[in-house]
Order: structure tokens, then C-alpha cells, then sequence
């Protein structure tokens, strides 16, 4: 960053401009907003105006509550704090846009030959050839290393002027105007947007959703219709998937089915449905009875292979790898296992290899439950495991009523605030990793020899262009060239620091 | 050989380069700290090792996924990436001094991991919402972020110690670069952090976004990662004011580290319920 480029040398000599252009008070407003953010995450925000006056007596609660300080990130004075940044941006942009852009935009890139004379990191060297013969090696080296090249005929010789990455210069700009576009974003979304939940029981729909923070309830102008809902779980009885098969339904026809997972929403018409939650209905229809037949698959630990096999009620048999047998001797409605009602369940006993026999329960509802069951029951030597191999065949669908939650969003800023995202991070790069590169070489005659000195400037980086200074003269002048004049003192000094 | 004991033996190694470095660092001595190197490459290797192994076990147990889904993994990256950029770092500027003060934080990060009580290096399955490439993403570009930071507060702290003093030829100070240098490295290690921080609170509400349905939400970690991002903005904006380089510029870096900190472990201590990866039911 070049800092002789910064102190306010503003057009405007207006205090109220030149108030809101200086970045000491976009210093003072990052460092007030990073303060008075912190404040939020020690007071848990949005709860009932109750919790509150448990936690912090009436006083406080008074106090805070008149301070906003409960719904703190959507108060009127962290609001003004934003607001305040973004002038400061705006304004400041502005303010060093024209400078910038003259530069950038300049037809014919100006060199200050001066300037470059009397740079402190220069090279200089005297070499045996004549500066006719150098012209073409210097530009052909420049033609490989920047995009611009100028070159101009001194009275003892040539000047050449090269750069690259004017434009770089612009990096900032996209930076700053990516905070205002990710604002401008998040404004949208709160004005235009809303942030409802509903929860649809299996095989029912709705066309209306529950506001999360004002609790009205909005129309959709659609149905969206629960088909079914799964939910899966590892060995460990840890949630594995989450799973609704969803319709929209417009007019009275199907428009759209798809399944939805967490991080796979459905998305129609601006609004987005996500899966949040799930639930059981408490009215239950259960099952009476047991199916006649059932496919079961039995896992075996050992191989990994699964083998599915039809059952019957009563039926005994036999499980492939010498793994044991397997009868179902009972079913009953609402299986109570441990406290947990497990809802309609299948009872059967496995007579493993070693002649013990132990109860397997299958839950209609829990498909996966014999997993968990292996790793609790100490009398399995747990080398199968059984589950019910396709729970939704099953004839009676409502066994297994579930409801999910879902969480139904509309945000027509997203958009907005993804080209921030992605104006901030290329505007990032530029600003942090690129600058604009200048460079001078000037061959002198002297006799039959000629002095040629290179030297360098940028926007940013300086120490990166003096190595790329040096790298430059050396492969012009070769390493062997004697160095002339006076050594160059902080040159040397930078390259001890980079070996 | 399975993932646990290659990290192990990793943090092992971090810990001899680190006291290695400050040996030859307090000592002057010049061996130990060309072995303090070898060291950082051998525990990288293992570190790279351990992330790889933790992988692929992950899918012998059925559950595969990337090594980067739980606090445990998440430090074991952060530590391998602090090493990765430190020997990056000693590469291009040939001094030893800056491993006395950045691979400790590598040792303690691995340290840490392996040995809190609250930490489970268990390979577990994921959750439902932590199925998420945005997820992977978010991760590996936060900790790259926070590795370059923990970097630039090792370096903070050598300029604050370094600027007092000329740092006469042949001293323990004289050993150290020159302010100027640590001044204009912190910087770089700042920007490269910035930009991997930025880029992390980004996947970080994409990936809210696809979970969830909204991109933002004040909850405390992510208010705390938009904190660190404020100090962090502050600093590169504070650089350019008159009379702040230097050793103002090296306590904001302090401080940007220590809400660093507080992002990744303080939040949990904090009311509310935000965990790692918890999912908002
Ligand atoms: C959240 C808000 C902001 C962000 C994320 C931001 C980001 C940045 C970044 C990344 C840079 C490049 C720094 C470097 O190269 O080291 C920069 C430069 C700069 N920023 Fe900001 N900025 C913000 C707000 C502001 C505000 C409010 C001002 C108002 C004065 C401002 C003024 C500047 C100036 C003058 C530069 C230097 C431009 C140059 O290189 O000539 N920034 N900003």
C-alpha cells in the first residue's frame, strides 16, 4: 500500500465531505462495530420479554429493552452504524475514484523518468555491447514480462518504459463497492423477503406458513404437499438422513415432486423449502396387525453381504453364511422399549451359530433399530444384523405417520448478496495479490560500452518489485556484468533477507 | 499404523521443532535449528499422513468422509497448515527465528487436540447438515485463514520484542529480521488471511444458506467470525493512517488473533446454543 498515495489531499475541501471520505472514521466505525457486535453474543437475543426479567431483574430489562438491546442487529442505532459505513465507502470511494481512473484509463501511460532515476533500489551495470545491440534483447525480455511497452530514443541512447496491471488498481474499488452490494442485499431480503416454518403431516398439504418472527401466517399462492417422510439412522443411533418426498401443487395439478434432504431444499417461485425438522403425530392410526408377509434383509458383518428374504408369520429360516435362523413369532402395535414407544413392531428370535437365542425387534418406524439393538444386547454375537428391507411396500402406510418440519423461506437478495460474495473475493485477490508494475530500463553510451540501469515502482508490494527489479537485471546483464557506480546497499540488504 | 498414533507421533515432532527453534534461537547455535527444520518436514509429513490415514478410515467404517467434520479434525488442519505455511515462510525468508515463535502455536494447536478432555477424536458420521461440500469448503478455507493469522501473531510478537532494541550484531535480537521485514510480512500473512477468512465466512452462509434458508443469522459464531473480520479490516485499514505501523499495527494483530481464538473456543463458553455444526432444529 503506498501510503504517500493516501492522506486526505481531497477535492473537496467540505468538512462534512472530507468528514466522511478519511479513513480514520472508517477505523473508528469498523472498531465500533466490532465492539458493540460482541454485545449480542453475550445477551441471547430475540427471547421472551420473561427470561429476561428473570436474568436481569426490571431495571436492566428496561434499560436494555429501550436500547434495543435484545433484538440488538436490527436496531435503529447498529442500523446507523451500518448506514454510516456506507457513506463512508461511497464517499470515500468517490473521492479517490478520479484519481484512479485517470490513471487507469489514461490513453498513453505516463512515466516519470525522474522519478525513476532517482529510485534507491535502481541497478545499474556497464555492459560491452552497444546500446543497438541491447534494444531488441531489452525488448523482447519486456514483451515477455508486461503487457504495455514504450520506447524512446535519449540523446546518449534509449529509455525503455514497460508496466503491466494498470487496472489492478480498480481491486479496492471492487472491494468496497461489494460491502455496499452485500448491504444493498441484505436490505432487499428484509424488506421483500420473509422467513416462515410449517409442519405437514405425511399426506397432507398446505398453502400457508407461520412467520417465524411476527407469527402471522402467509399464503404461498401454492399447496405443497407432504407425500412422505424418512428418516435413517447410523449403527450408533446417530440421525443419518432426513428425507421428505414433497409436492407442489398449483391450481389443483401436480407441478413439481422432488425429495428433500438438509442442504438439498426444493426451490419454486422464489421460495425455498427446506427440510428443518420432523415429528410424529400424536393421534396415531396404527397398525392392527401384522403384515403376511415381509421382506426382511439380514446383513452379515463378517462379508458385508446383504441377503433379503421374504418371511412369513411363524415361517423359520435359515440365513445364508451359516449365520443362524430366524423365525417372527409375534407383532405388536406399540412396541414399549425402555420407555421409548417404538409404534408398531415385529418380535423374532435369531438361534445364532453358537445355539444362544435372542429377541430381535423390527419397528416398522425405525428400520435401522436392530443395529443399535446388536451394540445394547450383550447376548448377540452380533455377526447379522436384520432389518426391514423396504419400509414404504408396506401395505398399511399410516403405521408410520410422520410430519416434517420445514423451513419455508423467500430472500429475492440472495442474488444480491452472492455477486457481493463474489465481487468481494476477486476484488480481494486483486487488491492483496496484484499491483501495478512499473518499470524503466535506461541504456547510456559510454564509448563502446554502454551503462545500463534498471529500476522499478509499484502501487503495492514494493518489496516484490525490487526482487523483480533484480531478477530482471540480472537476466539483462547477466550476473557477471561488474556492478558499477555504487553498490546498491539495500538491494543486497533485501536479498540476504530472502535467501 | 493408523491415524492416531501418526498424529501423535506428529505432535511429538512439532514440539522438538518447536523447542528446537527457541534452542537455537536463545543459544545461537546453528544446529539445532537446521534440525528444528527437518523436524517441521517430518511432522508435516506425518500431519499429512494422520489427515490421510483418518480418511481413508473413515470409509473402512462405512462413514466415509473428508477428515474436517469435527473440532478434533478441524485443529488437526489448522496445525498442518500453520506447518505447511511456516516452512513456506522459512524457505523464502532464511530465518529460523520466526519457527521460535509460530511452531509452538502448531505443538499446542496438536497438543490441545489430542489431549482436552473435550475433545473426541472418534471418527464419527455426519450429521444431515453437515453433508455439504460448502461445508468442506468452509472449513479448510477458515483455518487457512486462522493458520495465517496464528502466524501473523507469532510475528506480532517478535516485532513488539524486536523494535525495542537496535538488536546489535551478534545479540539473541540481532538474530531476528529487521522490523521492517516482520512489519511487512505481517501484512502479508494478514491480507492472505483476510482474503481466506473472507472467503470462509462466504461458504459459511452459502452453505446456512442450502441447510437452512438463510445466509445470515446472528448467531454468536458467526457474529464472532464477522468481529475478527472487522478487527482484521481495521488493521489493513489503520496501516494507512499516519503514525500506525509497526507496533499499533502489531497490537491489533494481538487482538485480531486473540478474537480468532475466541471465535473457534470462546463461543462455546458463551450463552446460547450454537455448537459445532449443531443443527438449528
Ligand atoms: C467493511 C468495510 C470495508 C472493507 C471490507 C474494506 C476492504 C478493503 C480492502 C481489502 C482494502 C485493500 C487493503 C490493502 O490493499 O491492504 C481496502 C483499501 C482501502 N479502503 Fe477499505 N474496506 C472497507 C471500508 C472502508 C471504508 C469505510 C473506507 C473509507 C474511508 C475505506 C477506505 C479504503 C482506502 C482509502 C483504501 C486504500 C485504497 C488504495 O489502495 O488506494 N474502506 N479496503
Amino acid at each position: 500500500m503506498d501510503n504517500k498515495e493516501i492522506p486526505g489531499d481531497s477535492p473537496h475541501p467540505n468538512g462534512l465531505w472530507s468528514f466522511f471520505a478519511s479513513v480514520k472514521l472508517s477505523v473508528v466505525l469498523l472498531l465500533t462495530l466490532a465492539a458493540t457486535s460482541v454485545i449480542g453474543t453475550l445477551i441471547p437475543q430475540n427471547e421472551t420479554p420473561e427470561n429476561y426479567r428473570r436474568a436481569f431483574g426490571e431495571f436492566y430489562y428496561r434499560l436494555f429493552e429501550t436500547l434495543d438491546i435484545f433484538d440488538m442487529y436490527h436496531s435503529w442505532w447498529f442500523q446507523l452504524l451500518l448506514l454510516l459505513l456506507t457513506v463512508n465507502i461511497i464517499v470515500c470511494s468517490l473521492d479517490r475514484l478520479a484519481a484512479t481512473w485517470k490513471i487507469v484509463f489514461a490513453k498513453q501511460p505516463r512515466f516519470n523518468l525522474n522519478r525513476f532515476r532517482s529510485d534507491k533500489h535502481k541497478i545499474s551495470r556497464e555492459v560491452p555491447q552497444a546500446p543497438e545491440e541491447l534494444r531488441p534483447v531489452i525488448e523482447d525480455l519486456l514483451a515477455k514480462k508486461f503487457t504495455y511497452r514504450r520506447t524512446a530514443e535519449t540523446a546518449e541512447g534509449f529509455v525503455f518504459f514497460a508496466e503491466k496491471w494498470r487496472w489492478t488498481r480498480l481491486g479496492v474499488y471492487v472491494v468496497h463497492a461489494s460491502v455496499i452490494i452485500l448491504l444493498i442485499g441484505g436490505l432487499l431480503g428484509s424488506i421483500f423477503g420473509f422467513e416462515g416454518y410449517v409442519n405437514i403431516p405425511e399426506g397432507e398439504m398446505t398453502n400457508t406458513v407461520n412467520l417465524r418472527n411476527s407469527g402471522k401466517t402467509i399464503q404461498l399462492g401454492f399447496d405443497i404437499r407432504c407425500e412422505n417422510f424418512n428418516v435413517s439412522f447410523y449403527p450408533s443411533g446417530m440421525p443419518k438422513e432426513y428425507r421428505s418426498r414433497l409436492s407442489i401443487i398449483e391450481n389443483g395439478a401436480t407441478v413439481l415432486q422432488k425429495d428433500i434432504l438438509v442442504n438439498h431444499p426444493l426451490r419454486f417461485k422464489g421460495i425455498n423449502i427446506f427440510q428443518s425438522s420432523y415429528g410424529q403425530l400424536p393421534a396415531e392410526i396404527s397398525m392392527t396387525a401384522a403384515p403376511e408377509e415381509i421382506t426382511l434383509s439380514f446383513t452379515s458383518k463378517e462379508t458385508g453381504m446383504v441377503y433379503n428374504k421374504t418371511v412369513r408369520s411363524g415361517e423359520r429360516i435359515v440365513i445364508p453364511e451359516d449365520l443362524g435362523e430366524f423365525v417372527i413369532n409375534d407383532f405388536q402395535k406399540t412396541y414399549d422399549f425402555r420407555g421409548r414407544a417404538l409404534g408398531p413392531t415385529l418380535i423374532g428370535t435369531l438361534v445364532q451359530k453358537n445355539g444362544a437365542t435372542v429377541e430381535v425387534l423390527l419397528p416398522f418406524k425405525f428400520p435401522g433399530f436392530d443395529r443399535m439393538g446388536a451394540i445394547i444386547d450383550p447376548q448377540r454375537d452380533d455377526a447379522v444384523l436384520i432389518s426391514i428391507d423396504d419400509v414404504s411396500s408396506l401395505p398399511d402406510q399410516q403405521a408410520k405417520r410422520f410430519y416434517t418440519g420445514l423451513q419455508v423461506t423467500k430472500d429475492p437478495g440472495v442474488w444480491v448478496v452472492y455477486t457481493g460474495f463474489v465481487l468481494m473475493i476477486i476484488g480481494c485477490v486483486i487488491a492483496f495479490f496484484m499491483s501495478h508494475q512499473r518499470l524503466c530500463v535506461e541504456v547510456v553510451r559510454r564509448g563502446r560500452q554502454c551503462l545500463v540501469t534498471v529500476s522499478g515502482s509499484a502501487n503495492k508490494n514494493k518489496l516484490g518489485m525490487h526482487r523483480k527489479v533484480e531478477t530482471i537485471a540480472d537476466h539483462l546483464l547477466g550476473t557477471a556484468g561488474e556492478p558499477l557506480a555504487a553498490p546498491v546497499p539495500t538491494g543486497q540488504n533485501i536479498k540476504k533477507e530472502d535467501q | 499404523m493408523n491415524s492416531s498414533l501418526t498424529l501423535s507421533i506428529t505432535t511429538f515432532l512439532y514440539g522438538f521443532s518447536a523447542f528446537l527453534y527457541l534452542i537455537a534461537l536463545v543459544f545461537k547455535w546453528r544446529t539445532p535449528g537446521v534440525l528444528a527444520t527437518g523436524f517441521v518436514f517430518a511432522g508435516l509429513i506425518g500431519n499429512t499422513a494422520g489427515i490421510a490415514l483418518r480418511w481413508a478410515e473413515s470409509y473402512q467404517m462405512g462413514i466415509g468422509h473428508a477428515p474436517l467434520s469435527n473440532l478434533y479434525e478441524s485443529l488437526v488442519f489448522f496445525a498442518w497448515t500453520i506447518a505447511l505455511l511456516y516452512l513456506f515462510i522459512e524457505r523464502r525468508y532464511g530465518n529460523r527465528v520466526i519457527g521460535a515463535f509460530t511452531m509452538p502455536l502448531a505443538f499446542l494447536t496438536m497438543a490441545y487436540a489430542s489431549l482436552s478432555p473435550n475433545i473426541s477424536d472418534r471418527i464419527q458420521p455426519l450429521l444431515p447438515a453437515l453433508k455439504s461440500n460448502w461445508l468442506i469448503a468452509h472449513v479448510i478455507t477458515c483455518f487457512i485463514g486462522y493458520a495465517a493469522f496464528a502466524i501473523a501473531f507469532g510475528l506480532s510478537i517478535m516485532y513488539l520484542i524486536r523494535h525495542r532494541e537496535p538488536g546489535r550484531n551478534g545479540s539473541v535480537l540481532g538474530r531476528f529480521p529487521e522490523p521492517r521485514v516482520i512489519d511487512d510480512l505481517t501484512h502479508r500473512m494478514i491480507m492472505f488471511g483476510f482474503l481466506f477468512l473472507s472467503v470462509g465466512i462466504i461458504t459459511g452462509a452459502v452453505w446456512a444458506n442450502s441447510a437452512w434458508g438463510r445466509y445470515w443469522g446472528w448467531d454468536p459464531k458467526e457474529t464472532w467470525s464477522l468481529i475478527t473480520w472487522f478487527i482484521y479490516a481495521t488493521l489493513l485499514h489503520a496501516k494507512m493512517m499516519r503514525g500506525w505501523h509497526g507496533r499499533r499495527i502489531a497490537y491489533l494483530s494481538l487482538i485480531g488473533f486473540a478474537a480468532v481464538l475466541f471465535t473457534y473456543f470462546g463461543v462455546n463458553l458463551l450463552p446460547g446454543l450454537h455448537s459445532y455444526g449443531a443443527m438449528g432444529q
